[in-house]
């Protein structure tokens, strides 16, 4: 048992940290995510080709830093604490995911688009009704001779503004939401009869809704078996899970550090409003919140890769998290006061963001229920 | 990073085990079983079997009788104990006072203490709490003062009233926060005093507790005469001993081990009965959605508790991120023990552990004392320093407020 970071591990996270402290302060990013195109091009060439960390979680074969989760979990950690917009989560952790685990034949040249900084994936799998069930799927995929044709409307797809592929998940068979009938494609975005609306959300990132109306596809598209891709599609976001997990933590760490800094400084009735027991009390729970989680997002990131524990402890790690972005988040604007309703304090933007990951990938609830299946049987 | 046990590790699990299958004392199992009260040699029975072994201080420096485990065997060995229902070793003597003597005491005093702490020959109790001084331990009253006897040796003449003393009823010795300079600041006018418990003066009188028990006790001492060499470190600096005795005692209240087997009881026991609508209790929506938030609950706290072994194996001691650990660990113990009662439904009422001594048990055999553990169990969130003075200290000394 070990719990220590290997060098190679402590040195990506003291590079991606250096180079963010150079050049991702909190003005810069919200000058940039205020107008278009709402990233910045220039920040992903550098962790491409400066900083090399686009290679993280690959084989050194695949030209990638020979690392895994535990080397994303880093990244996305150090992500979360400058509240990079940039999609790495879309194209390192699940394009590379789905790439890496379903042996597809061009995922090295895909792979290898992806370290270099060329290749930027969407992940497009939520659908308007089909809330936080990866298998209740409208979108369909028809064979046609060798290839398919893709219809379908996908909700809410992150990163889609930048892609330049979308992985894509279909019912090729069965009913709505069963689970056998699901494939998963590879979709150039620029492809013939795909459509998007594109838009910013509230926490600074920018999405798209996806239509695809009649798409022709090769039979190259498909990613992973024909009809039995939801436990690849689950694999995925279940490490997706745990890397939004590590992101968490980051943000969690300046919502705590933040309200510390700002109470210490900020003062009523002649004192600091740190002096006050009942505060302090809340930053103790708020630490103790910060502290779990990142406990939790450790067990996530070491699970992950072990298929018996895997869904089980992203479930759990999402239950935690989930619960702890509410609570340091919220409590962190409490303690802020009315500065904490402001648009110019950071403290208001990492909020907005521990919001959206409260639900990303599933609600509390969600996988309060999935965990529940999983550790307890089937409920009556 | 990684959870992997090495082939030694996994072979120590076995020895562990095995050792624990062939010398746990089946008359200790079946006391336990039966959950009457404990006798003082059966309280000791396990503590001297593994006292032999070599195993009982696993937390002592190796030259002093420690085993020398690596963190991740200190766990295994938690663990495995925890499987098996083994009696928790009595804390007093082996976790709380043996780490002040050998930090702080005189070679002489490690020769004549330790021995016996190890051992088990000795039975110690604790005189911190008074009936003033509780969260403000600092403002205890208990005086000692110095004197220069007929025999021509010093002695301490101690006055006051010591509480909450658990099992002070069986204890030999104690060791005891004592006022010695009442006009110095509260925390610098503390002395650390052990004071056989047979000295004339010590009078131990029973506290019963809500749940009808017998286990803490008030002590009071009147002209009570101590060796002046029964002190360990300086006169007026026992604050410091005291100090590092409570990080001491948080370290171990996580209790992980035994909340995963309790959890798995309490699995066991909202499996066979039955919710309203006649399914298995852990099949109701609401209850089992208690239950998962709990065991998700313990699992932070088994890796943040696993993240503080890993750092103090690295070198630094139990710090004051402990007190998360007491925290969270006796919220935990409490909410399995709340929802073990609500589980059991109308046979949680049943009082059945008369003065008589009689047992019969009516409804199922789980049910019997769960009220009892629950009620004597609100405990574990006020001593120790209760949570609310764990958050105090957090607040000071981990976020600087």
């Amino acid at each position: 048992m070990d719990f220590s970071f290997t060098e190679e591990q402590s040195m990506l996270r003291d590079t991606v940290a250096a180079y963010l402290a150079d050049h991702y302060d909190f003005d810069k990013r919200r000058a940039v995510v205020t107008k278009e195109p709402g990233w910045r091009p220039e920040v992903w060439k550098a962790f491409a080709e400066e900083l090399g960390i686009l290679g993280a979680p690959f084989s050194e074969e695949l030209g990638g830093l020979g690392g895994g989760a535990i080397d994303n979990m880093v990244v996305m950690e150090e992500f979360g604490k400058a509240l990079v917009v940039e999609p790495y989560l879309g194209t390192v952790v699940i394009g590379g995911g789905f790439l890496k685990h379903s042996g597809h034949a061009g995922a090295a040249d895909l792979i290898g688009g992806i370290i270099g900084g060329t290749n930027i994936f969407a992940f497009a799998y939520a659908e308007p009704k089909g809330r936080y069930n990866l298998a209740a799927l409208e979108t369909t995929a028809k064979k046609d001779g060798a290839g398919w044709v893709l219809n379908g409307h996908k909700a809410v797809v992150i990163g889609a503004p930048f892609a330049t592929h979308l992985i894509v998940t279909a019912r090729t068979a069965g009913g709505p939401r069963d689970a056998q009938g699901i494939s998963v494609f590879l979709v150039e975005k620029g492809a013939k009869g795909v459509t998007t609306r594109d838009y910013p959300t509230v926490d600074g990132l920018r999405a798209s809704e996806v239509y695809f109306e009649n798409v022709s596809l090769g039979a190259d598209a498909l990613i992973g078996p024909a009809d039995n891709g939801l436990p690849l599609v689950e694999k995925v976001v279940d490490e997706a899970i745990a890397a939004t997990c590590a992101e968490a933590c980051g943000v969690l760490r300046k919502l705590h550090e933040g309200t510390l800094e700002y109470t210490k400084q900020r003062k009523q009735f002649g004192q600091p409003i740190s002096s006050f027991q009942v505060l302090q009390h809340r930053m103790v729970d708020m630490f103790i919140n910060v502290e779990q989680a990142v406990s939790m997002t450790y067990m996530a990131n070491i699970k992950v890769t072990d298929d018996a524990e895997r869904a089980k402890a992203a479930s759990a790690a999402k239950v935690q998290i989930g619960k702890a972005c509410r609570f340091v988040g919220q409590n962190a604007i409490q303690l802020h006061g009315g500065m904490g309703m402001t648009d110019e304090m950071a403290i208001g933007h990492y909020f907005k963001r521990a919001t959206m990951i409260e639900t990303a990938f599933g609600s509390v609830d969600h996988h309060l229920a999935r965990y529940e299946f999983l550790s307890l049987g089937a409920a009556a | 990073m990684n959870l992997d046990f090495t082939p030694e590790e996994n072979t120590f699990r076995e020895e562990v085990r095995t050792f624990i299958k062939e010398n746990y004392p089946a008359a200790l199992r079946k006391a336990q079983d039966e959950g009457r009260p404990l006798t003082k040699d059966e309280y000791l029975m396990w503590h001297k079997i593994l006292a032999k072994k070599g195993w009982v201080a696993p937390g002592w420096p190796k030259e002093l009788g420690g085993t020398g485990w690596t963190p991740t065997q200190k766990y295994i060995w938690s663990e495995e104990t925890a499987r098996a229902d083994c009696l928790p070793i009595l804390p007093f003597g082996m976790s709380m006072l043996a780490p002040v003597i050998y930090t702080f005491g005189t070679d002489e005093q490690k020769k004549t203490f330790l021995p016996d702490i190890y051992n088990g020959d000795v039975w110690w109790c604790q005189g911190y709490s008074e009936p003033g001084a509780g969260s403000d331990l600092a403002s205890l009253k208990t005086k000692a003062e110095r004197i220069t006897a007929d025999d021509g040796k010093e002695y301490y003449i101690v006055n006051g009233q010591k509480t909450w003393t658990t099992l002070g009823q069986h204890a030999d010795w104690g060791f005891f926060l004592v006022r010695t300079d009442p006009d110095a600041k509260p925390q610098s006018g503390i002395s650390f005093l052990l004071i056989d418990m047979k000295t004339p003066g010590i009078e131990v009188r029973p506290i019963i507790t809500l749940e009808g028990g017998h286990e803490v006790n008030d002590v009071f001492l009147d002209n009570v005469k101590v060796p002046v060499e029964n002190r360990i470190f300086h006169e007026n600096q026992g604050w410091t001993c005291a100090k590092a005795l409570l990080a001491h005692e948080r370290s171990g209240i996580a209790g992980v081990a035994r909340s995963k087997r309790n959890l798995e009881k309490l699995r066991t026991i909202a499996n066979t009965e039955r919710s309203d609508t006649g399914s298995a209790l852990l099949s109701d929506s609401f209850f089992r959605r208690k239950v998962a938030e709990l065991e998700i609950d313990l699992t932070a706290l088994e890796f943040t508790e696993l993240r503080t072994l890993a750092g103090e194996s690295s070198g630094k001691g139990p710090g004051p991120e402990s007190s998360i650990l007491k925290i969270k660990g006796t919220e935990i113990q409490q909410r399995l023990q709340e929802l073990a009662l609500e589980a059991v439904g109308h046979y949680g009422a049943p009082f059945l552990r008369d003065l008589s001594g009689s047992n019969a048990t009516v409804g199922p055999d789980y049910a019997d004392g769960l009220a009892g553990e629950m009620f004597n169990g609100r405990k574990t969130s006020i001593y120790g320093g209760s949570n609310e003075i764990q958050r105090n200290i957090i607040a000071k000394m981990v976020l600087g407020l």
